[in-house]
């Protein structure tokens, strides 16, 4: 079959608008099947080119987009019979997270459907076994092999005698078709998928859940069914024809009950996530031609101003053009009291406005904003594996073939043992039976499988409703071992913004009292608004937030090394250091001692002179954070060490770390410098955390076991980092750290669990108490034991969510 | 108290050794479905569909190391056992909506032998760069 077919209806060369696609196609068996769809397609107007590919399942079409869509492909190649799709790449992550909140909750709902009408038939089951065990009994005097059934019996036999005398009327036989058929109907409803996926497995040399429950229901199933219908053939080798069908149904439907609270219960373990993916407003309201209109967020275009209102949530990431307002971003960052928002500041998508109306120009938008971002983010970790996880997965990997050896030479042994001790064949087959079908029963690979990744999922998100995002369970697992943690200063430990911080007047100076110092702050500023060192905009920052008069000088020069001099309002204003004070003549020395006394406080401290005059020191630092002391105090509680590096000088550094309470400073160190001293802090052994901006420091960052960038809330996607905090807050460091510790205890605790849970039931289920203590387990409680299990690991994750943060 | 170790006792016990033998053999040694060798390009990409039900069909996929292969996803169950997909090397887990193809391109730089997993670790498939 050739694939060129160019008829003369369609032109000779692929039109200008010829795009290609790649359709997956399903079900094709055959070369038949393969030209088949190829020539529909060929056939198809506005196709240009369709070649169908048998082994890779999929055909390749190059097509006149203004004649024919996709879609209208995929149609065609299902009118063949056979299936295709599109396949999606482009899922959002808020996409995906709608589609998979959809499946759980549809599954949910199946499971429980299935799980409530199957219990029903299991209480009927139960109460129809009841004569007909009474039956058994009276006529072949046999043992009943089910511990929980034996039990049931004795207790509830005479009440269900007195209640409907009736039902003990009914003829065996009667009895146990009717069973026969009300089992077969459940199996083949509600526990229709544990067969089908089985069989499935199978198929691929695979084994898992369903394979055990497919195997121990189906041989009790199969058992009973030739009780039923060849009874004659059991009494004749002294074995009673017992049947088990209420064990297949209530199994059936005690094994769907766990199923549905875990699918419930692993729903929860991601709450986190869906109210992060819920933040995003649907609409936003925009200025397009003067004219205000409310469009949905996904057409909103960079550069669109958009309007918000007090209590409306901020549609998308922006600039603010004019007006202000307090913005809470609790939801993102963690942080509880609403941030103040001016001109320039930058607004954040999925945050609620709380008390001012303002219009600001859009920025990042779609997959690029900050909340699809962090949704993104949160998607990946939520899925990643933790290494603790490796032992559990290489258990899983065999598990299910080695529970079947185990429940067949469980059979075996007892079939030997019963029989070789004076029982008769009939018994010795009946109690081999139950031990084999409650091993397999009673075995939960799932427990083991959620046990990692259920608190992966939980802490991830509890991180990020605390402004704490964790990249991953690896993360995750080795944030719990830091031993050391190391602080870069200049925007960690400190606001990274210098700050007037302060201003001592001279005592003899005209400058004395509030009204002075204003004036006097006007002047210097005036004249560093011409300058370019980095200190003057802090200056300038101040006089503004003070609303004093910032006005150019109407002359400037700027001497290096030594500061800036300049003329506002007719007099003449020097800022600098002694030796510019000396240029002019200006005897420093009054205010000399507090020069020195600011400097040891790590201060970068100026002389001001007016006029020719000594008037003040002004003095500039970069602040510690409000919050780093507390932080730092908790980190020093949690055992570990803490080290601040920073590329200042010694004094200063030394100034900053005693402020903070750090007593650990490697000062003047260059940027590759930081990664050494983590290097030689790892050579020691150490486990080292390197907290930093994520922008100056990446090399360390990576370099360290875990890197913690701490953002300004937007800056979320450093490569280098491993958990990113939202706040600029060395609290967020703690609550990282203490949440990875509380974790892993939760990991162990499930693992833990998981493990004993099959380590001491299964050998329970396979008898081996029963010589000691005369205990068997009957099918039925194992399986309500199994169902348990699974169920009790997720409700141990989720007791994650509890978790608090340290209180500053 | 062996003295009714019978005839049945040694049939038993050798059709359940049998048996043990068989389901380790099966599970664990048999030779799988063989490898299917992804040779042909469509956009410069290698691209496969691999069927998810109860399992991974092909189960084995050979590619070219150094180039981006395109694997479709086709789930064609509900089953919560193979709702992910899991490149352990390559840091990708992937969510896979029941009844539809999704897409996951990874490039293998080197040679080697990449196994991709279900979310729990029980199907399981293998991605060999040649």
């Amino acid at each position: 079959m050739s694939t060129a077919n160019i008829t003369p209806s369609r032109p000779a060369a692929p039109p200008p608008s010829a795009e290609k696609v790649l359709i997956p196609v399903s079900g094709m068996t055959c070369a038949a099947c393969q030209s088949r769809v190829q020539r529909t397609l060929n056939n198809t107007p506005g196709v240009v080119n369709a070649s169908v590919n048998l082994m890779m399942g999929n055909a390749t079409i190059s097509y006149d987009a203004s004649a024919v869509t996709p879609d209208a492909l995929v149609e065609r190649i299902r009118s063949t019979g056979y299936e295709a799709e599109m396949p999606r790449t482009d899922r959002t992550a808020f996409e995906e997270q709608a589609a998979r909140d959809a499946a759980t909750a549809a599954e949910f709902r199946e499971l429980r459907n299935k799980a409530l009408a199957s219990g029903v038939a299991g209480i009927l089951a139960m109460l129809l076994s009841m004569p007909l065990m009474s039956v058994m009994n009276a006529e072949h005097h046999g043992p009943v092999a089910d511990p929980f059934m034996r039990w049931a019996m004795e207790h509830m036999t005479p009440a269900l005698r007195a209640a409907a005398p009736w039902l003990y009327a009914i003829p065996a036989a009667v009895l146990s078709w009717g069973l026969l058929l009300a089992t077969l109907g459940v199996m083949a409803w509600a526990g229709r998928h544990f067969y089908t996926r089985a069989w499935a497995a199978f198929r691929h040399h695979a084994a898992d859940m369903n394979t055990l429950v497919a195997v121990g229901t189906g041989a009790a199933f199969l058992y009973s069914v030739i009780a039923t219908v060849a009874p004659d053939f059991f009494v004749r080798n002294g074995v009673m024809p017992d049947v088990y069908y209420e064990a297949v149904i209530i199994i059936i439907a005690l094994i769907l009950t766990g199923n549905a609270f875990e699918a419930r219960a692993k729903r929860e373990t991601s709450t986190a996530l869906r109210a992060l993916a819920n933040l995003q407003p649907k609409t936003a309201r925009v200025l397009r031609d003067d004219v205000e209109q409310d469009v949905a967020v996904d057409s909103v275009q960079a550069a669109d101003v958009v309007l918000v209102r007090p209590g409306e949530r901020v549609p998308v990431d922006g600039e603010i053009v004019s007006g202000e307002s307090a913005v809470d971003e609790s939801m993102l960052t963690g942080e509880s009291l609403p941030v103040r928002k001016r001109v320039g500041d930058r607004v954040i998508g999925g945050t609620i406005n709380r008390t001012g109306a303002f219009r600001f120009r859009a920025t990042t938008l779609g997959e690029q904003s900050t909340l699809a971002q962090i949704v993104k983010l949160m998607r990946d970790a939520q899925g990643s594996r933790a290494p603790i996880q490796r032992l559990a997965d290489r258990i899983s990997a065999i598990f299910v073939p080695v529970v079947v050896s185990i429940a067949v030479a469980a059979f075996a042994v007892w079939f030997v043992a019963v029989h070789a001790n004076g029982g008769s064949l009939g018994e010795a087959a009946v109690r081999a039976f139950a031990a084999a079908v409650a091993v397999l029963i009673i075995a939960c690979p799932c427990a083991m499988g959620l046990a990692v990744p259920t608190a992966v999922m939980v802490s991830t998100g509890k991180g990020a409703e605390l402004g704490v995002l964790i990249k991953g369970g690896e993360a995750l697992q080795r944030a719990g071992d830091i031993t050391t943690v190391v602080l870069d200063k200049t925007g960690t430990v400190t606001e990274g913004r210098p700050t007037v911080t302060d201003i001592v007047i001279a005592p003899t100076g005209e400058f004395i009292g509030d009204a002075g110092r204003d004036e006097l702050l006007s002047l210097i500023a005036s004249v560093e608004t011409m300058s370019e060192h980095p200190l003057a905009d802090a200056i300038v920052r101040h006089a503004r937030e003070r609303e004093l008069a910032v006005v150019s000088p109407d002359a400037f020069e700027s001497h290096t090394g030594r500061g800036a001099t300049g003329v506002v309002r007719g007099r003449a204003v020097a800022v600098g250091n002694a030796t510019l004070m000396l240029d002019y003549a200006v005897d420093s020395a009054p205010l000399g001692q507090a020069v020195t006394r600011l400097a040891d406080e790590g201060k970068t401290a100026m002389f001001v002179a007016i006029d020719g005059a000594l008037a003040a020191v002004i003095a500039v630092a970069d602040p510690i954070r409000a919050t780093s002391r507390a932080a730092i105090q908790q980190l020093q509680a949690l055992g570990l060490d803490v080290v601040m590096l920073t590329g200042d000088n010694q004094r200063t550094a030394a100034a900053v770390a005693r402020e903070a309470g750090i007593t650990r400073v490697v000062a003047e160190v260059l940027p590759a410098g930081k990664v050494a001293e983590i290097a030689r802090l790892q050579a020691g052994g150490r486990v080292v955390a390197m907290v930093g901006d994520g922008v100056n420091d990446a090399p360390a960052l990576a370099k360290a076991d875990i890197g913690i960038a701490m953002g300004s809330g937007t800056d979320i996607a450093v490569e280098a980092a491993d958990i990113a905090l939202m706040r600029g807050d060395l609290a967020g460091v703690v609550d990282a750290i203490r949440l990875s510790h509380r974790t892993m205890r939760t990991m162990k605790q499930n693992l833990f669990w998981a493990f004993a849970y099959n380590v001491i039931g299964i050998p329970v289920a396979a008898g081996v108490l029963f010589p000691i203590f005369g205990l068997l387990l009957s099918p039925i409680l194992a399986s309500a034991a199994m169902a348990f299990s699974s169920v009790s690991v997720v409700m141990n994750s989720l007791r994650l969510r509890r978790f608090r943060a340290a209180k500053a | 108290m062996l003295a009714t170790f019978g005839s049945i006792d040694w049939i038993v016990l050798t059709a359940a050794g049998a048996t043990i033998l068989w389901v380790n053999w099966y599970f664990f040694a048999a030779e799988r479905a063989p490898a299917l060798a992804v040779t042909q390009s469509s956009g410069g990409l290698h691209e496969v569909t691999v069927v998810v039900q109860g399992g991974y069909t092909p189960s084995t996929i050979r590619v070219k190391a150094g180039l981006p292969v395109r694997l479709l996803f086709d789930r064609q169950e509900t089953s919560s056992c193979s709702e992910e997909v899991v490149f352990a090397d390559f840091g990708t887990r992937t969510y896979l909506p029941a009844h539809e193809i999704t897409a996951v391109t990874i490039t293998p730089a080197t040679p080697g032998t990449y196994e991709f997993t279900c979310g729990m670790s029980m199907l399981r498939g293998k991605l060999i760069a040649e």
